[in-house]
């Protein structure tokens, strides 16, 4: 029997990289996509155009727009000098914050006896980055609300937070996204070859060949699945290579851990895809099913939004989801060093998913489906 | 010298040493070398020659979707080059796979090209019924034209093609896939249209019947114009070279393969319950040589045909001799019997097949004996493919019964698979591998191992030819190629079974011969062959014959039993299975559908 | 009626009856928006709400009461009680919850020393976003008690500077008011580059384009006939986003509908260009539509500022993400929908649109086959 499959997954291979085109479709879109997500991807605030109303004369508010031109997040492109430039600035485009700083704000500062108050407009647009924007505001204003206590003798607060963030202390946003890419573009690719793999058989009329030779179905299942496997790892190890060597994000966990998880998930994904491929005839077909699976896995799977955040129906879906599972897998070890024992969570659901997936593929391929 | 070019009316084509040359992976192959040519105004010109000779590319250039890389084209005095919209409101080009849109109606075709030729929704009506009478089609009006037979989609995308009275008609292969019955009616369009507007017609066409009704016929071979004359002119350079022979004693097919040991006889064909052999110009086969007078072989001398000349042409050119294919399984077992004294080995019983309401085939019964070529033949739509699809185990049968040497290949173990060999219509192969790649592969598939493997391997280069072709991709084959490694793969393990699923659709005669010559030498050997075509020629190769018609059966006999079977009070038995196959049909009162 | 637009409402017709028959073209052009639609709408929410958050306040006092209280009625979270940091850690690392607020067994004493008391706060910082977001409510609560604190006993602001906040145009910051209109562009994006590259494609591959081409038909009646279609396919696939949008997800839309109806017109032709493009390099569906989906789908998902903040991308990201028309769109949509007709917003991003569909038009009309090679 082996040295049948050894057969398939030949013809398999040769018929997926002889061709230029394809071997273009395998190799080139995952390695634009892995910079342009790494590069784009990212919930981190940097040097964000923001404008600068101050209608106070005195040192304490030179100092407050001071510290806000020292972050990173921010960058002043604009000194308002009048009310109404406000709007304009907001409107535009142009700056998506505006501090204002009022004319009592050092007297009040001085005085004590008032709070100071310092207006931050936000652009709504886009609702995520100014909330964003407002954490990172916020954080500047505590840090001078405590370096004024201390410099200027007053009792200072009686208590205060001391933050500390577990597994990613400087809170880069990149070391959460660029291991996700991972499991994303494994998703793309070994969906793409699974999915078009019997249809494009079916179309050149060699399935029907395949079907009249001694092959059993489960040989052709193995020989279809074992391709996408080996294309699928391999486009994972790469990109985890990229993410250490390139991105620098910190690998602290066991690689075997990370490798079984890898392996479990490609296999839960071939066999949606296989399943996908069994029920298309055309490639078109298969492509587009593949397709309506990536969308909804990716959005699903708490890649770029918490799913903790979702409604509840939404979040049962997730657990049909394979990415899901293996987001958690590629995150805890890569940030949180987690090893085999600590997965085991993940691993059997994802096993489940691909067996499930694939005899369903098998009985397909069994009914011959036409 | 331009007073005189002026004066004559412009031919209605010209091509003026054209050459045309093609990227094929990393190689530069010359489709056309110097091609001259000049259509005479308002003849049918039929561009024959083998696979890859350069028809289409000689088509295409004609309509001005290529251009040469040197030479010159025009057409009524414009050239390709330079002249637009202008060129295609005098030229209808209909190309091989006809672009017609599958998801469309029949009518809503038409009426796409009726839009596209700018005709006026007045003559449109006119034009429409003219042709919908030509054509046959008002039935099928609101149909999509996917779900028409080949027959009809070739006859629509003719009738979308003349919307425009186009005064020069170009045709890639219209009749490839079309049943006799589609086929004639093509040909009647054609002729119409010459007499009714002069329209001048260059259509290329691997059926030679087709280029004797011709006014013109152009050889062409590897990029060249090996001959141009008329049909007569070919006639001529065959002249006294023709023969019948039949003889009681032998068979016709036993008689064939004496005569193809013969070194001035070039070709045989059976016919009938004879052979129609070709001897080299201007040699006079020594008859007694060859036959014992006790086999009482009968010669006579018949009239040259256009095969006869096409054969010769290109045979004198690539000078060898038509070659003498006997393909031999390493255990080649057994010899010809009898076929009547064998078992069955496909037996079909009380066999429907349903698609939704629509029934493909009606309660078939029949059955193939061991060692026998068995032909399934129709038009296209009646039920041939379906059934062949069910005896191949790829399709489930809603009623009946089938077994394949005892077995029901739908459930039958993998192994069983193993005794057949299979080769489907569209020559199914791993275009992306090379042919050394398939033949591993297949070789693999069919469970051979070691040294049989290996042996199989090189047989297959060997036998087919193919050694100058073991590192291509199988995708750029020339179709003949195609064919032959398809075959090649379907034997791979010396099947007791061969399936053939319209083997030589689209081949040319020489490469269709070579074709035969293996079958029959595996029939000889015991191998039962089941084939479906829609080639009546070929139904003569056949021992038994079934002719299907919308799911049932027409006819079933052999060869001689079904050409006799069309005679009537009227009419003396057809002489060839192509007349029997119509006359069987107009008898039984049936259209083309 | 003259010859051409008679041949040209003849490829109209065509190219309608045949989007009607195949399932996958009416899936791509209207089962797609819907379904994208009702995931983003309903399933996607960058907005955290009732964060799950630990709280281990080792010894109950008054002070420690009225802090944890903060946390009880702030609609941002929703609070675990744990015994102690054990029990806490072990919860945050399987992800029970988010982060964890420690108030020492000493917390009391400490709050009147001279020494601020500490109080320790642990995010998960996997995610960063979501840490840095629950680590900014975390600080809200904890002023809001200091400051009531202080009220309540007589004494000064301890923390003398205080942020207003005040957002515009979304002032409740939902996000499903900004992921929608920005789907709209990925929506169209979808009809107008992929839908008229695969079916060029296919014109291609069934042979088709060889008939077309040899009748007296012009290669820019060729391209209009694809192009009106799908731009009345995709101005549908806009006006079934849009009401989607305003009736079922309840996003305001404040500017008019006439300068969105411009607006995607101008960025429906880039598009359909772009796909022309696509399809006249391809000629084969497969491809079309892996090119289609990675120069299209993938750059106006994460380069148009839909989701991720331009300004903040690598500065020769941010300069590759002019060539993203969806860019400008999803300008034009957010500030339409959320802001209103804002002509500095609009004019020049409707001018940028402008440029790139005439471009890739006319780059089309210039690439496009007359012949066969």
């Amino acid at each position: 029997m082996w040295w049948r499959i050894q057969a398939l997954l030949i013809k398999e291979f040769l018929s997926l990289l002889k061709d230029k085109k394809s071997r273009f479709v395998l190799i080139v879109p995952p390695l634009v996509q892995l910079f342009l997500l790494s590069y784009a991807a990212t919930y981190d605030l940097n040097q964000l155009p923001i404008a600068i109303y101050n209608e106070d004369r005195g040192s304490a508010a030179r100092d407050l727009i001071a510290r806000f031109n020292g972050a990173p997040a921010f960058r002043e492109v604009l000194r308002i000098e009048r009310q109404e430039q406000i709007a304009a600035a907001q409107d535009s485009k142009q700056v998506l914050m505006v501090l204002h700083i009022g004319q009592s704000f050092s007297r009040d500062l001085l005085g004590g006896r008032q709070l100071a108050p310092v207006q931050i407009l936000l652009d709504g647009r886009d609702s995520n980055t100014a909330q964003i924007a407002l954490g990172y505001a916020r954080n500047v204003i505590s840090q001078f609300n405590s370096d004024w206590a201390r410099q200027h003798n007053q009792t200072g607060p009686p208590a205060e937070l001391r933050v500390r963030a577990w597994f990613n202390p400087n809170l880069e946003s990149r070391w959460f996204i660029v291991p996700g890419i991972v499991g994303l573009l494994t998703l793309v690719v070994t969906m793409t070859v699974a999915a078009l793999s019997v249809a494009r058989e079916r179309e050149q009329g060699t399935f029907d060949q395949l079907l009249v030779t001694p092959f059993t179905p489960a040989e052709i299942l193995i020989g279809k699945a074992i391709p996408g496997l080996i294309i699928g790892v391999a486009e994972a190890s790469f990109s985890i290579f990229m993410v250490v060597f390139w991105f620098q994000v910190p690998l602290l966990g066991s690689l075997a851990a990370l490798y079984i998880g890898i392996v479990l998930y490609v296999f839960s994904v071939i066999g949606a895809g296989l399943m996908i491929s069994s029920l298309s005839v055309t490639q078109q077909q298969g492509l587009l099913g593949g397709f309506l699976v990536i969308v909804p896995g990716v959005i699903l799977s708490g890649y770029a939004t918490p799913i903790e955040n979702m409604p509840e129906l939404v979040q049962q879906l997730t657990f049909v989801n394979p990415l899901r599972y293996f987001l958690i897998i590629i995150r805890g070890v890569f940030l949180e060093g987690l090893g085999i024992a600590d997965l085991i969570d993940q691993y059997w659901p994802l096993a489940l998913i691909g067996l499930f997936c694939l005899s369903c593929a098998g009985l397909l391929f069994r009914k011959r489906m036409y | 010298m331009t007073a005189i070019a002026a004066d004559a009316a412009p031919a209605p084509l010209t091509f003026k040493s054209v050459s045309k040359r093609f990227a094929a992976g990393d190689r530069v192959v010359s489709a056309l070398r110097d091609v001259s040519l000049s259509l005479p105004l308002g003849q049918v010109t039929a561009l024959v020659g083998p696979d890859g000779a350069g028809k289409t590319t000689l088509l295409r250039l004609a309509a001005g979707l290529l251009l040469p890389d040197s030479g010159s084209i025009a057409s009524f005095g414009l050239d390709t080059a330079t002249a637009g919209a202008q060129l295609h409101q005098l030229i209808g080009y209909m190309p091989q796979r006809f672009g017609l849109y599958e998801d469309l109606s029949v009518l809503e075709n038409l009426n796409l090209y009726a839009d596209l030729y700018g005709i006026s929704p007045q003559d449109r009506q006119q034009r429409f019924a003219e042709l919908m009478r030509m054509t046959n089609l008002q039935k099928f009006n609101q149909r999509l034209a996917g779900q028409l037979s080949g027959g009809m989609k070739q006859k629509l995308g003719l009738a979308c093609t003349l919307l425009n009275r186009p005064k020069l008609l170009l045709l890639d292969e219209p009749s490839v896939g079309v049943d006799p019955l589609s086929r004639r009616e093509l040909w009647q369009i054609i002729e119409s249209l010459v007499g009714q507007f002069g329209t001048t017609v260059l259509l290329s066409t691997a059926y030679m019947d087709e280029a004797e009704r011709c006014q013109q016929v152009v050889l062409l071979d590897s990029g060249e114009i090996l001959h141009q004359d008329a049909p007569a002119g070919f006639h001529r350079l065959a002249e006294a070279c023709s023969y019948q022979l039949s003889s009681p004693v032998l068979g016709k097919r036993m008689l064939q393969q004496r005569l193809q040991m013969h070194a001035d006889l070039i070709d045989s064909v059976v016919q009938g319950d004879a052979v129609r052999a070709v001897a080299r110009p201007a040699s006079w086969p020594d008859w007694m040589a060859i036959f014992d007078t006790a086999e009482q072989v009968r010669i006579t001398s018949v009239p040259p045909r256009l095969e006869d000349a096409f054969i010769m042409l290109l045979l004198a050119r690539h000078d060898e001799k038509l070659p003498v294919e006997t393909v031999c399984f390493v255990s080649g077992n057994g010899s010809r019997f009898l076929a009547t004294e064998q078992p069955a080995v496909i037996e079909v019983e009380q066999v429907d097949r349903w698609f939704g309401n629509f029934q493909a085939v009606k309660k078939l019964s029949f059955e193939v004996r061991h060692g026998e070529i068995f032909g399934l033949l129709g038009a296209n739509g009646a039920g041939k493919t379906t059934t062949f699809r069910m005896l191949c185990g790829l399709l489930p049968a809603s009623n009946g019964r089938l077994r394949v040497a005892g077995l029901d290949l739908r459930t039958a173990a993998a192994q069983a698979r193993a005794r057949l060999g299979y080769m489907s219509q569209k020559f199914s192969l791993y275009g992306q591998l090379s042919v050394r790649q398939n033949l591993q592969f297949f070789s693999h598939a069919y469970g051979l191992r070691h040294k049989l493997r290996l042996q199989r391997i090189a047989w297959a280069f060997q036998e087919f030819d193919l050694t100058e072709f073991a590192d291509t991709n199988s995708v750029d084959l020339p179709l003949g190629y195609k064919q032959r490694l398809a075959l090649a793969c379907a034997l791979m393990h010396e099947p007791e079974i061969l399936f053939l699923d319209e083997p030589t659709s689209g081949i040319d005669p020489l490469a269709r011969r070579e074709f035969w010559n293996r079958i029959n030498s595996l029939a000889a050997q015991g191998v039962t062959i089941l084939v479906t075509t829609h080639f009546m020629e070929e139904a003569e190769y056949c021992d038994r014959l079934l002719i299907m018609r919308e799911g049932d059966i027409l006819a079933a006999g052999t060869p001689a039993e079904i050409r006799s079977r069309s005679q009537t009070a009227e009419q003396a038995p057809a002489e060839t299975m192509e007349e029997a196959f119509i006359r069987l049909l107009e008898l039984t009162g049936a259209s083309a559908e | 009626m003259s010859v051409a637009s008679q041949r040209l409402l003849g490829l109209i017709r065509k190219e309608f009856l045949q989007v009607l028959r195949d399932p996958s073209s009416l899936a791509i052009a209207f089962a797609m928006p819907v379904f994208l639609l009702l995931l983003f709408g309903y399933g996607v929410s960058l907005d955290a709400r009732r964060v799950p958050i630990g709280l281990v306040i080792e010894h109950v006092s008054p002070a420690s009461r009225s802090f944890s209280a903060g946390f009880d009625y702030s609609d941002y979270f929703q609070a675990h009680y744990f015994r102690d940091m054990r029990e806490a850690r072990q919860a945050l690392l399987t992800r029970k919850i988010n982060a964890i607020v420690h108030l020492q067994a000493d917390f009391d004493q400490r709050l009147t020393g001279s020494e601020p008391a500490p109080i320790q706060v642990i995010v998960n910082g996997v995610d960063a976003n979501t840490a840095r977001l629950t680590s900014g409510y975390v600080q809200g609560v904890f002023e809001a008690w200091l400051n009531a604190r202080a009220a309540w006993q007589g004494q000064e602001a301890p923390q003398p500077v205080q942020l207003a906040a005040r957002v515009w145009y979304n002032s409740a910051l939902r996000s499903r008011n900004f992921l929608v209109p920005g789907l709209i562009a990925v929506i169209m994006t979808l009809i107008g580059a992929l839908l008229t590259a695969l079916v060029m494609a296919r014109e291609w591959e069934r042979g088709t384009m060889e008939a077309l081409i040899s009748t007296p038909v012009s290669v820019r009646e060729v391209l209009l006939g694809k192009l009106i279609p799908y731009y009345l396919l995709g101005m549908g696939g806009m006006l079934l986003s849009i009401s989607m949008a305003v009736f079922l997800f309840q996003v305001p839309l404040v500017g008019s509908l006439w300068v969105l109806l411009v607006a995607g017109t101008l960025f429906l032709l880039a598009a359909l260009g772009m796909g022309l493009l696509i399809s006249i390099a391809a000629k084969n569906q497969f491809v079309a539509g892996q090119i289609a989906i990675v120069v299209t789908f993938l750059p106006a998902f994460i380069l148009s500022g839909f989701i991720f903040n331009i300004d903040s991308m690598p500065w020769a990201v941010q300069l590759f993400t002019h060539l993203v028309a969806a860019r400008y769109f999803v300008a034009i949509l957010q500030t339409v929908f959320l802001a209103g007709n804002i002509w500095e917003v609009i004019l020049p991003n409707a001018l940028a649109l402008l440029l790139m569909a005439s471009a890739f038009l006319a780059l089309a009309l210039w690439r496009a086959p007359r012949r066969l090679e």
